[in-house]
């Protein structure tokens, strides 16, 4: 896609990018490269000397327990993460395109959590389940089950997917009430004249044409569930109990920062990077799809 | 709506207020926790529903600092809010003035190697600060800028997601405007400071409240790179209240929760609506 009509000049567009390029490959192409390159080196713990050691790190963590069980760790998260946040949001959007009345206080009633930090997120929720006086905590022990996300690992991981779904719903409902509003009314009238009922109408129409909707932000949040609930678990489990819900970003941070093993870290950077690349590419060729569709 | 269904609209209603009110609940917690004092806390079996008495001196602790109750020495949270204001602001109008001038070369311009310059915009999006955070603090490190408002913000500045939206508003401004900015004598600048400026308002507007946003909520990239307790943005303080000591004030961690989430939440629902499409249009 190009102007038809655009300016002539030898150095002004240099200078415009400028910028961008100066901050992109200082902190951007240079690290990503050092991450190539600190993964196939082994360092000593003072980063006085490397040695080339080739696939060695990505070896030792295919033999390390813990990495993979890292990766059950981020799957079981990402995907109760997505499933939920994807249903609870399509749920409240479906409901709040069908009022009229009222529509935009509930709009604006549900998108606000959109601006909580994660450790906020994470808080909030650690302190409705804190022992022994959070008010869930309390209610889960009236009813007889008691409540420890320190120990049981189960609750922990429903404590932290609860957190990072909550603060994503908003995200959520708002793409979903848009694409909800972009199918045609025309066809809803003509189901409801041949007398489909909301429920049918809901899956033989609504949900079929929400697909491209609903894919696009399941890769969204599963990048999210990656990524951006470092926050999250960093505050409200620190990866614990054990290592039960440290997912891999978590993994990085601990074993670069804390453990100092950077070869290590380094070779965990670059299987992130390479899941990263999946994901995007996936979601590009389905947004070309889409276009054509 | 398609037929009317009374039951079902009221069924509706009261299923949209459910969802408004279960969303809501952690907040109003945290508000009515931040109103009593922390032996109240401490001691309920569950806590209590209704808001207390303290929660003036709660925000005062919280925001000036001091002893809390426990004995525990509480940072003023007052500094913090400042350092995350600048920061956000620097992040967010950084990132839209470096994307400006880009897509404003890449469409307007053609030169040699426009297209690998878009590309390696483009690639920036599939390396978030987490694959690579090591060496991108060894940078930081290397040139001095830790525990610096330049090292919290300018490595978090480049963006793929307002080059792209703004590329996209620009291709969309008609052609006459350059051709009668060109007739009129104007040069590339000052079509770009006159004409496209002044339409760019709406895209820019709708980026700076999912910047501010970003930058206000950044949380690794700061626990890297700043130690000094002056240069803490306050999700960092949020954090150290609840980490390390054994003792936790509730009271207090809760009145700095809801401190840190009231200026992004303000940009959010008062700039709903170019928020709601810039959200929707960068997909981001």
């Amino acid at each position: 896609m190009d102007k038809r009509v655009q300016f002539r000049s030898a150095w002004l567009p240099w200078l415009l990018i400028a910028p961008q390029m100066a901050v992109i490959g200082l902190f951007f192409f240079w690290p990503a490269a050092q991450a190539l390159y600190q993964s196939l080196t082994l360092q000593d713990a003072f980063g006085t000397s490397s040695e080339f050691v080739g696939w060695l790190n990505f070896e030792r963590l295919w033999e390390d327990a813990s990495y993979l069980a890292s990766f059950k760790t981020t799957a079981v998260f990402s995907l109760l993460v997505a499933t939920l946040g994807l249903s609870v949001s399509l749920g409240l959007a479906v409901l709040a395109n069908r009022v009229v009345r009222g529509a935009l206080v509930y709009k604006t009633l549900l998108i606000w959590p959109y601006a909580v930090a994660p450790v906020a997120a994470g808080v909030l929720w650690l302190f409705m389940f804190n022992s022994p006086m959070g008010v869930v905590s309390f209610g889960l022990r009236a009813l007889g089950l008691p409540w420890d996300h320190l120990l049981n690992a189960d609750h922990a991981m429903a404590l932290v997917v609860m957190a990072a779904v909550w603060k994503q719903i908003s995200y959520n409902f708002l793409f979903f009430l848009a694409g909800l509003q972009s199918i045609p009314k025309s066809l809803i009238e003509a189901a409801a004249i041949d007398g489909a009922g909301p429920v049918r109408r809901f899956w033989t129409i609504v949900f079929p044409l929400l697909s491209p909707t609903t894919f696009f932000l399941l890769v969204i949040n599963v990048v999210y569930a990656f990524f951006d609930t470092f926050a999250i678990i960093d505050a409200v489990t620190h990866g614990g109990p054990g290592k039960d819900t440290a997912i891999l970003v978590y993994k990085v941070y601990y074993d670069g920062f804390k453990a100092m093993d950077l070869g290590g870290s380094a070779a965990q950077s670059v299987v992130l990077m390479a899941i990263v690349i999946a994901l995007t590419v996936v979601q590009f060729r389905f947004i070309e799809k889409k276009v054509q569709y | 709506m398609v037929e009317r269904r009374p039951a079902l609209t009221l069924i509706t209603h009261l299923l949209l207020l459910l969802g408004v009110m279960v969303v809501a609940f952690p907040v109003y917690l945290a508000w009515v926790a931040s109103t009593h004092t922390a032996s109240t806390i401490a001691q309920s079996m569950p806590l209590p529903l209704w808001p207390g008495a303290h929660g003036l001196d709660n925000y005062a602790l919280a925001l000036l600092g001091g002893v809390g109750e426990s004995g525990s020495r509480y940072p003023a949270t007052l500094p913090m809010l400042g350092v995350s204001l600048a920061s956000a602001l620097i992040i967010a109008l950084g990132k839209i003035a470096i994307s400006l001038l880009s897509a404003f070369a890449i469409v307007y311009f053609r030169f040699p190697m426009r297209q690998l310059v878009f590309w390696m915009v483009f690639v920036t999006l599939m390396l978030p600060v987490e694959v690579r955070i090591g060496p991108t603090y060894q940078v930081v490190a290397d040139l001095g800028l830790l525990n610096t408002y330049a090292g919290l913000t300018v490595p978090l500045i480049a963006s793929a997601t307002a080059t792209f939206l703004l590329r996209q508003f620009f291709l969309t401004v008609p052609d006459e405007l350059v051709e009668a900015a060109r007739i009129d004598g104007a040069g590339p600048m000052r079509f770009f400071r006159d004409v496209l400026l002044p339409l760019s308002a709406t895209p820019m507007a709708a980026l700076f409240v999912i910047q501010f946003i970003y930058g206000w909520n950044q949380y690794l990239w700061p626990l890297l790179v700043t130690t000094d307790e002056s240069m803490y943005p306050i999700v960092l303080g949020i954090k150290r209240l609840i980490a390390g000591e054994v003792y936790t004030d509730w009271n207090i961690v809760m009145a700095v929760t809801l401190l840190a989430m009231l200026p992004p939440a303000v940009v959010v629902i008062g700039m709903q609506k170019w928020f709601v499409k810039g959200l929707v249009d960068t997909e981001k």
